[in-house]
């Protein structure tokens, strides 16, 4: 009789990687068709592609790696970092544009720090920053007038020939500056209610974008809701954004209001989806607080005094660098210690 | 209702103990052979007091601990001593220990055994002495010894006194079923204990999952100050660090025990065994144990013999081999993988789980941590379960146990959660003994420089009152020829001088002859050379000799020592050299003496060796 030897526990009730990362791609479905439906066909078609090229750059490279293909594959680790690209490049933002961000993702900012799991930067975030700074005008001229402006929207064919063109000449008359930016570059020499005329802001708060940011959120809740995220990071991170513009935005004549700052650009986005990346996140409770804060403030300041009208990608790059220091000093307090032992061995007890 | 508190942390695997559940405790019969062995929990292993070929009555001893912390082993039934060998014990790694094996002889024939009706009667000391002597050691977990349980440090008191029949683990029902069939024993046992220990609370923790179990205990502690106290369920609030936490919102210290925050746990089941020790007299020599799986016919709970082996049993609830496809001992969580079902039950086994292939799948292949933190999630001891697993494997155990490796008690909760299907606890598991053998080897090194240490200023003591003697030889050496220069010039003083010339000759010829016997005899010779009484500057030589050789002496023993502790290969060669030194310095001592003795007159120069 040849008796199974296990190491303990036999039991287990694993949700597998690949399953988590299959639900945040399902939750990022409201938010996706929401983009389609204010922004047009470019966000799906940048997904599409995204993650076709995610999944190839990432099976070239196990290859090289010399890594089991399938099984790395499977782990839906690299359509996630593909799907986040496709949703967060601008709707018209050329094929390659979105193929260099997608690569430098997959191979350099993930596969060549060990693959999954060894990476200290958000894959999607440094694809993303990389094109940010390379390609400045591609990178902001081509974000997709809200859908309910267009006299003749592009149809499916036609976004995916300007996307895949060499030459963008028609985009020009699809396109509109984002609302964050809008604001941004209006306010200083307008006041708030002659900046609110132009189109892009809507009826509501930023025509399109809110109801972008709010399936998102709804996606993000889902995800809390099903325990794959924890509500720190989001919670830390809106509270953060929400208290800076209360401290220093209280005055819409000089800098965008509240609202605006949560329901324009990327920030449910980022606070559900991104920030939550748990490979590049602090660890405990007290650590997800401070970096979700952190990323929160940090995209006030940028995009209330930096050069960018949004700032998720850069926020979240920088507070990655500060994930092993935090991580460093916000251990929790152990059942039996009086406190946690903060800090490097040989200091402090607890 | 009793407050209860909330610990961190937790999971909700499956139950399956509905399976186990559904029948009475049935009586497992006697088996053709038992095997009792000599260590069944922590502490010092029993000798046996039996011999091959003995008969021994039921519920006799046969084996026992003289010193050290321990209980002894009954036989539980009555039988011949068939041989004390070794045999597979229960224990992870599959080893064999020393084992009393028994050939019952079915008449089952009890020994004498003295019950007491009223314990209240005797000493306190010997109510525990009864306990010892019934070989009750805890049937929940590690197995230590009850009666030492029960004697706290002297300035700890329990104020809180607690049974743990919580029970969390998935599959095991023995401490269920023990409730709802012998709720009586439980709390006349936990009367008898409170008794010894005077607590102000006396609380059993239930999880909510046992209502049949809840019932029996709540109408058996009627007319008693005992608490029931019915906790959520949730893995593993049967922890004793967690079902502390639960029912007196206290934590137990890092690296303490319950004693020093007041509070003593004790398992249901050995509740029972103190009743049965104490009311009808008789030692553990029987316990209820759960055998369930997919792969029994009749899972189900038994009255099982100490000593019983596990194949006999699974096959008393229906074993259908085919199916078989894992053996655990104790729950999914926590329990082990048996190699051999010839192995026994011990006085701590609870549960043996036959498991089919589609019960306990193999888990998945291991993926690399995504750092989600489900683990630190679920962790009931807030660690940082991924953090100790990145150290563990990278071997930094240091940080790992800077981050309280040691709290961890293994529940097994990471693993069960983690995505990544990463062995978690088989890592730390690792770490910790990695840990354990590198103190123990610090240890070892640090006696070592220790004794070095001392060795090495021992023998610059003794280096220092050796030279402190040789000047104080030398200055009564100095002294005594200052007198004898004087007395010459006494001599000469009185008028001897026309014998100058011949006294001089005289000692002119004795020097050369001195010299002669000196060339003739090897040093080892000296004693056999004067013939003629010695005078002062042959025992002034002889001192001098004798100094060379112990200080030779010396200088060989400091090297013999130091070959010793390195362990070098001439520590042959140096120990034949120190004794024919220590031969010389003898033999240089006797003729200096021998010289002094001669001497007579002459004032003889302190020598104290």
């Amino acid at each position: 009789m040849a008796l199974v030897q296990q190491s303990s526990p036999h039991a287990h009730n694993a949700r597998p990687t690949s399953r988590v990362m299959l639900w945040v791609i399902l939750a990022a479905i409201p938010g996706l068709v929401a983009q389609t439906v204010f922004f047009g066909w470019g966000n799906l078609i940048n997904v599409v592609w995204c993650v076709v090229i995610a999944m190839a750059a990432e099976a070239t490279i196990l290859k090289l790696r010399d890594k089991p293909i399938v099984f790395f594959l499977k782990d839906n680790t690299a359509a996630v970092t593909g799907l986040l690209l496709g949703l967060s490049l601008p709707q018209f933002a050329p094929w390659w544009v979105s193929g260099i961000a997608v690569i430098s993702a997959i191979v350099v900012a993930k596969q060549l720090y060990g693959g999954l799991g060894s990476n200290p930067f958000n894959p999607a975030m440094v694809g993303y920053a990389l094109v940010l700074i390379s390609f400045p005008v591609a990178m902001t001229t081509n974000w997709a007038q809200p859908a309910t402006l267009w006299a003749g929207a592009p149809g499916f064919g036609e976004t995916l020939a300007t996307i895949f063109s060499s030459s963008q000449t028609s985009v020009d008359a699809w396109t509109m500056a984002t609302p964050l930016d809008e604001y941004k570059h209006k306010i200083a020499s307008h006041t708030a209610a002659e900046v609110l005329e132009h189109p892009t802001f809507g009826d509501l708060v930023a025509r399109g974008w809110e109801w972008v940011n709010l399936a998102f959120l709804a996606g993000g809740l889902l995800l809390v809701w099903l325990r794959i995220i924890t509500w720190h990071i989001p919670v830390a991170f809106l509270a953060a954004i929400a208290i800076m513009s209360l401290a220093f935005g209280y005055n819409a004549d000089q800098y965008a209001p509240l609202q605006l700052h949560l329901l324009a650009g990327g920030t449910m986005l980022g606070a559900f989806f991104i920030a939550t990346d748990p490979v590049s996140a602090a660890t405990s409770h007290q650590g997800k607080l401070i970096y979700g804060a952190g990323i929160g403030v940090l995209i006030y300041l940028i995009r209330t005094w930096g050069n960018y009208p949004d700032a998720v990608a850069f926020s979240v790059l920088l507070m990655n660098f500060a994930v092993p220091f935090i991580d460093h000093y916000t251990p929790p307090r152990t059942y039996g210690h009086h406190k946690p032992r903060r800090g490097a061995p040989g200091k402090s007890g607890g | 209702m009793s407050q209860l508190w909330d610990f961190a942390g937790g999971v909700h695997p499956a139950e399956h103990k509905h399976q186990s559940t559904s029948r009475p405790i049935r009586a497992a019969g006697i088996p053709e052979r038992l095997i009792l062995p000599l260590q069944q929990h922590i502490g010092e292993p029993a000798e046996a007091i039996v011999r091959v070929g003995d008969r021994v009555l039921k519920g006799q001893k046969i084996a026992e601990v003289k010193t050290g912390m321990g209980v002894p082993v009954h036989a539980p039934t009555s039988g011949i001593i068939d041989a004390i060998e070794l045999l597979p014990v229960p224990h992870p790694s599959g080893m064999a220990d020393w084992c009393i094996v028994l050939k019952p002889d079915g008449e089952d024939q009890w020994g004498e055994h003295q019950p007491v009706s009223d314990y209240h009667k005797l000493e306190r000391e010997q109510v525990l002495d009864m306990i010892r002597e019934a070989g009750i050691a805890g049937l929940g977990g590690a197995g230590f010894p009850t009666d030492i349980k029960l004697r706290p440090p002297r300035d700890r008191k329990v104020e809180t006194l607690i049974l743990n029949g919580a029970e969390c683990e998935p599959y095991i029902t023995a401490d269920d079923m023990t409730m709802r069939e012998h709720a009586a024993e439980v709390v006349a046992g936990m009367k008898v204990m409170a008794w010894i220990l005077r607590p102000s609370r006396c609380v059993i923790g239930i999880e909510d999952n046992k209502p049949q179990a809840i019932t029996a205990m709540r109408d058996a502690v009627q007319g008693t100050q005992i608490e029931i106290a019915v906790v959520p369920t949730k893995y593993p609030s049967g922890g004793e660090k967690q079902l502390i936490r639960i029912l007196t919102g206290l934590e137990v210290p890092s690296g303490g025990i319950p004693a020093d925050i007041g509070v003593m746990c004790q398992n249901v089941g050995t509740a029972m065994a103190v009743s049965r020790a104490i009311f009808e007299g008789k030692p553990l020599i029987s316990r209820v144990f759960t055998i369930t799986g997919e792969a029994v016919r009749q899972p189900g709970n038994f009255e099982v013999l100490i000593g019983s082996p596990i194949s006999d049993l699974l096959v008393e609830a229906g074993l259908q081999a085919d199916q078989l496809n894992r053996l655990v001992l104790g729950g999914p969580m926590m329990g082990y993988t048996l190699t051999t079902d010839t192995v026994p039950v011990v006085k701590t086994s609870n549960c043996v789980i036959a498991a089919t292939a589609a019960e306990l799948p193999p888990p998945p292949p291991e993926q690399p941590c995504i750092r989600c933190g489900q683990c630190a999630e679920v962790c009931p001891m807030e660690l940082l379960p991924q953090q100790l697993f990145w150290y563990s494997k990278a071997t930094e155990f240091e940080k790992a146990e800077h981050l309280n490796l040691f709290d961890c008690i293994e529940c097994g909760a990471c693993s069960f959660v983690c995505p990544s299907s990463i062995p978690l606890v088989q890592y730390y598991r690792f770490a910790k003994d990695e840990v354990r053998t590198q103190r123990a080897e610090q240890l070892k090194s640090d006696r070592a420089r220790e004794r070095f240490e001392a060795r090495q200023a021992r023998l610059e003591r003794e280096q220092q009152e050796k030279e402190l003697r040789r000047k104080e030889r030398a200055k009564a050496a100095a002294v005594a020829q200052a007198q004898k220069q004087i007395e010459a010039e006494q001599t000469v003083a009185q008028g001897d001088a026309a014998d100058n010339r011949d006294a001089k000759a005289a000692l002119v010829q004795q020097a050369l002859e001195r010299k002669k016997a000196k060339t003739a005899a090897p040093p080892e010779a000296i004693q056999q050379t004067p013939s003629q009484p010695a005078n002062k500057t042959d025992i002034d030589a002889l001192e001098k000799q004798l100094m060379q050789a112990e200080a030779k002496l010396n200088t060989m023993q400091g090297m013999l020592d130091e070959a010793k502790a390195q362990q070098a290969d001439n520590v042959d060669k140096l120990e034949r050299a120190v004794a024919k030194n220590h031969d010389r310095v003898e033999r240089a001592r006797e003729a200096l003496t021998d010289a002094q003795k001669r001497a007579g007159a002459e004032p003889a120069p302190q020598l104290s060796e």
